[in-house]
């Protein structure tokens, strides 16, 4: 499916939806009422659960703080119901943003736990709050309406809902196409990558929780002007089983799975209804013993949902990105020879273990140094104190004259070290092309509002261009628009240098490059670096393999049991007796 | 507030916290060997207490429904697993673990119902009927989900307790039980009025917390469930089954879960839904002990008891916003005294 026939579905699609109040039932209209209202919610956790990996079982309660605030407010003042949409966000917004910046620093099972628990909270609250009509809740809330036009009626109040859902999925959709979408998209699995690439993690996830609660707030806001009337039970936590379900059923393959799945579940919701109580007395409980059910069923067989089944019988031929006829601007390198890294006293312990004790070495600008040593000598945790992975527990670290001894991974990856990883860290399911724009993120400004807005065209333009310039500079152009999954592991450690590289660095740290790697992948990577040595790049190499850093390197740095042995010349530590003891185990 | 009211409140709060300890530790339990969070503990302890209630009605409990349903989809699941892979002489095996075994309770239940048995007879009846439920749950819902992430495994175990939440109303019926009292004995402590009831209550927890930490320092079987928490693939190389260590947790966990079904049963009107409430306070003392820590947890159970006895004086309306309230200060105080972890997550398939 290309461009051109996406947009012709897509557009077929809205002159069908805009049919339907015209021929359809009022039975039918309300239920798809029902399913946009749902997929608006769905739509946010598709985002937040499905990509993101934060999973809400309280997304309920946020659809009721959006229904119960403009239910009150335009009860109350008897002001338009527009009015009511403002507070209904701002609401939702701020609540979600409270609870997300103190819940979302949580690891994996803590957040969806804390969700539970909120949203028994709040949906316990409601009935308590003055005003809110207790158990009773809401009655005889005022309909919308623009310039005295009344979308009272189901058939009026339907193009309300489905122009809502479509801008919110318009929304979504550049948002993740652009370069907070990229991370948005990489939060599950790869958290220590977009960590190393500067992306802050916690801002991402609770923007993304925040933008979901906007959506769910937008739902209730339409629920409660839609069926005029507001109780606590909705917005308890069953309903946000559904929603989740949903958001699960539809898949997190597209956007439109939001509206895939909440139509599947509404539906079958109906079907369900409709058979149950020809079988049983206690329909309604044996209803939520369904959805169970199938939510169990989904996630045994089908984890992708829905759209990744739909997608998968229509592939679908990546976009070709617009890429401009200039990169992004480069710094310009320090002259060669100019000290880069300074390290002095290193130490890191790890509970009675040493791990690093007292290391100090040097490095200047435009040479490849080897960091070198049997297995345990230290080395990957002194890679990990360099690029701020790890907090040092001693000594001190400079990198161009400015002290970076304990700043975070992003301000030290801003600062110009660009790293590489010894299991490669690559998001297989983006193209070569994204995964290498990921690494332009701190060289780059859009933030979540451009990107949904589409504001972000030129930016997206040249930094394209710039990771066209990487992939070219690696010799995996041609591949650009490819799976990185797809790629042997030699051409994906390639395609992290290009990402290492797409961050303009000045000093780039590979971590053991050449592991797992065939004798003719290892050769072409290490002329690839000479070539970036000569371009004036300074690169730091952990290594294990003997063979691949004695014809590369400029001068190596010894290490063995936390300490370092020696500093010099390959020649150098070839010739010395304390190196081969540490390597062979005695005299050689 | 006066001293005695506080002091009558904080006793109250610990007998309700010395429940929350049990499912709190069962909780941490299962959590650490199977990286399940095991959502429908409290409907397991509900279900103990109707089932209870049941017999000394003298009525055949649901739980004999509920068990035989769950065993039948078991053998189901095993017998086709079973042949997939071709591994037929295993099939006997299976009809027993699966279709034998977990109908026994069933069958004396059914055999004993509207006889006049002792208490203790009949408490065990409703115990061994509890037995079944937890790990035949693990065959059906969380075993074909073996590698999946603790996220799946959360959304499941919430769709299980949702599922048999709902069976529960079909074989329990609407309607609200207590038990009849274990013993009416009280006696007085320090000016205080304290039941033999209450006295139980907290002295199982300490008992039970005990024999767990017994078993676990002390015993083989209990070291090999040590073993699989803190490292899979290590406890399956010294020929330890994962599997089977996720069964005997479940079973331990049962066993839990039935205990303090039939220790609140003489003191609170129990539903077929009131166990999941009482299962998510058990959590909240769950996390004050970060799901790793037992004893933590076990303090952290207490207090969650306690405050909710006060919050009930204070507001009785508010009494469950109050009591899940505090977890967010709990969760902030956790991911202080943590940092941030980054568990890396799978990446999705599609």
């Amino acid at each position: 499916m290309n461009l051109s026939t996406h947009r012709l579905t897509v557009g077929l699609a809205c002159l069908a939806l805009m049919l339907v109040p015209l021929l359809a039932s009022p039975f039918y209209v309300t239920l798809l009422n029902f399913i946009g209202i749902a997929a608006l919610v769905a739509l946010g956790l598709v985002l937040m659960t499905g990509l993101g990996g934060l999973t809400s079982f309280g997304q309920a309660a946020f659809v009721g703080i959006g229904a119960y605030a403009t239910a009150w407010f335009t009860l109350t003042t008897g002001l338009s119901p527009w009015l009511g949409l403002l507070l209904a966000l701002s609401a939702t917004g701020v609540i979600a943003a409270c609870l997300g910046a103190a819940t979302l620093r949580l690891g994996g099972h803590f957040l969806p736990l804390s969700t539970i628990a909120w949203g028994f909270a709040i949906y316990f609250l409601f009935p308590e709050i003055p005003g809110f009509g207790q158990h009773d809740g809401l009655k005889d809330i005022p309909a919308i309406s623009i310039a005295g036009f009344s979308f009272a009626e189901n058939r009026r109040v339907f193009y309300v809902i489905w122009l809502f859902l479509g801008a919110a999925i318009w929304l979504v959709s550049n948002l993740l196409n652009s370069r907070q979408g990229r991370a948005i998209r990489s939060l599950r699995g790869g958290a220590v990558m977009l960590a190393s690439l500067g992306v802050s993690l916690f801002r991402v996830r609770l923007t993304i929780f925040v933008i979901a609660a906007l959506l769910a707030g937008l739902g209730g806001w339409l629920y409660a002007h839609m069926t005029r009337f507001v109780s606590p039970s909705p917005f308890e936590i069953r309903p946000s089983i559904e929603f989740l379900l949903m958001a699960l059923a539809g898949g997190s393959a597209s956007v439109y799975g939001a509206v895939m799945g909440a139509g599947l579940v509404v539906l079958l919701k109906n079907w369900i209804q409709d058979i149950l109580p020809h079988l049983t007395t206690n329909a309604g409980q044996l209803e939520i013993v369904a959805y169970s059910v199938m939510l169990v069923l989904l996630l045994q067989y089908a984890r992708g949902g829905l759209m990744s089944l739909i997608l998968r019988a229509f592939p679908q031929r990546e976009p070709v990105r617009p890429a401009a006829s200039h990169g992004l601007p480069h710094r310009a390198p320090p002259p060669a020879g100019t000290p880069l890294l300074e390290i002095v006293g290193a130490t890191k312990r790890f509970g009675g273990l040493v791990a690093v004790n007292d290391v100090s070495f040097g490095m200047q600008s435009g040479e490849i140094l080897g960091l070198i040593g049997p297995n345990g000598a230290g080395k990957s945790t002194m890679f990990n104190l360099i690029t701020g992975a790890l907090p040092s527990d001693g000594g001190s670290f400079r990198f161009m004259g400015e002290e970076i001894t304990n700043l975070s991974q992003a301000r030290i990856a801003g600062l110009g070290i660009a790293r590489t990883f010894q299991h490669v860290k690559l998001r297989p399911g983006m193209t070569l092309l994204d995964n290498v724009l990921m690494g332009t993120y701190l060289r780059t400004s859009t933030g979540f509002l451009g990107g949904a807005l589409r504001l972000d065209r030129v930016e997206e333009a040249t930094a394209t261009r710039e990771a066209l310039d990487q992939l070219a500079r690696v010799g995996l152009a041609d591949q650009a628009y490819e799976k990185a999954g797809n790629l042997a592991l030699g051409h994906q450690r390639v395609l992290e240098v290009a990402r290492a590289l797409a961050s303009d660095p000045i000093l780039l740290v590979l971590d053991e490059p050449a592991a797992g790697l065939r004798k003719g992948e290892k050769e072409a990577l290490a002329r690839q670096l000479r070539e970036l040595r000569d371009q004036g790049m300074s690169i730091l190499l952990v290594e294990h393999d003997m063979e691949f850093v004695m014809g590369l390197v400029d001068r190596l740095v010894v290490m063995n049991f936390g300490s370092k042995l020696m500093e010099g010349t390959p020649e150098a530590a070839r010739s010395n007796p304390l190196v081969q003891e540490a390597y062979l185990g005695g005299q050689a | 507030m006066d001293t005695d009211i506080a002091l009558i409140l904080t006793l109250d709060g610990i007998t309700t916290g010395a429940i929350y300890v049990l499912i709190a530790l069962g909780t941490v339990l299962i959590f650490s060997v199977t990286r399940v969070i095991f959502v429908p503990f409290g409907d397991i302890a509900a279900f103990s207490a109707l089932t209870l209630a049941a017999i000394q009605l003298g009525r055949l409990p649901g739980t004999v429904w509920l068990v035989v349903v769950l065993a039948a989809l078991a053998l189901v699941m095993e017998t086709v697993d079973l042949v997939r892979r071709g591994d037929l002489p295993r099939l006997p095996r299976a009809a027993l673990l699966y279709g034998l075994l977990p109908c026994l309770p069933p069958a004396i239940a059914w055999l004993t119902t509207g006889m006049k048995l002792p208490m203790a007879l009949q408490m065990l009846v409703a115990l061994s009927l509890i037995l079944p439920i937890a790990p035949l749950i693990d065959r059906i819902a969380f075993r074909p989900l073996a590698g999946a992430s603790t996220l799946i495994l959360l959304i499941v175990a919430v769709a299980v307790h949702f599922a048999i939440s709902g069976l529960a109303l079909l074989f329990f019926g609407p309607e609200g039980f207590r038990t009849e009292p274990i013993s009416t004995a009280s006696f007085d402590l320090f000016g205080l009025t304290i039941t033999f009831q209450m006295a139980l209550m907290v002295a199982s927890a300490v008992i039970f917390s005990g024999l767990l930490f017994l078993y676990f320092e002390h015993t083989i079987s209990g070291k090999s469930l040590k073993a699989t928490a803190s490292n899979r693939t290590g406890a399956r190389l010294v020929g330890i089954r994962p599997v089977r260590a996720g069964t005997l947790a479940f079973l331990l966990a049962s066993a839990l879960g039935g205990l303090s079904g039939l220790l609140i049963g003489p003191v609170t009107t129990l539903y077929y839904d009131s166990g999941f409430i009482i299962g998510l306070k058990a959590f909240v003392g769950a996390i004050i002990g970060g799901l790793v820590s037992y004893p933590v947890t076990a303090i952290g159970a207490l207090l969650v008891g306690v405050l909710e006895s006060f919050a009930s004086f204070y507001d009785s309306a508010l009494k469950e916003t109050i009591v899940f309230s505090a977890l967010i200060p709990i969760l902030l105080w956790r991911s202080f005294l943590t940092g941030s972890h980054d568990e890396e997550d799978e990446e999705i398939e599609g």
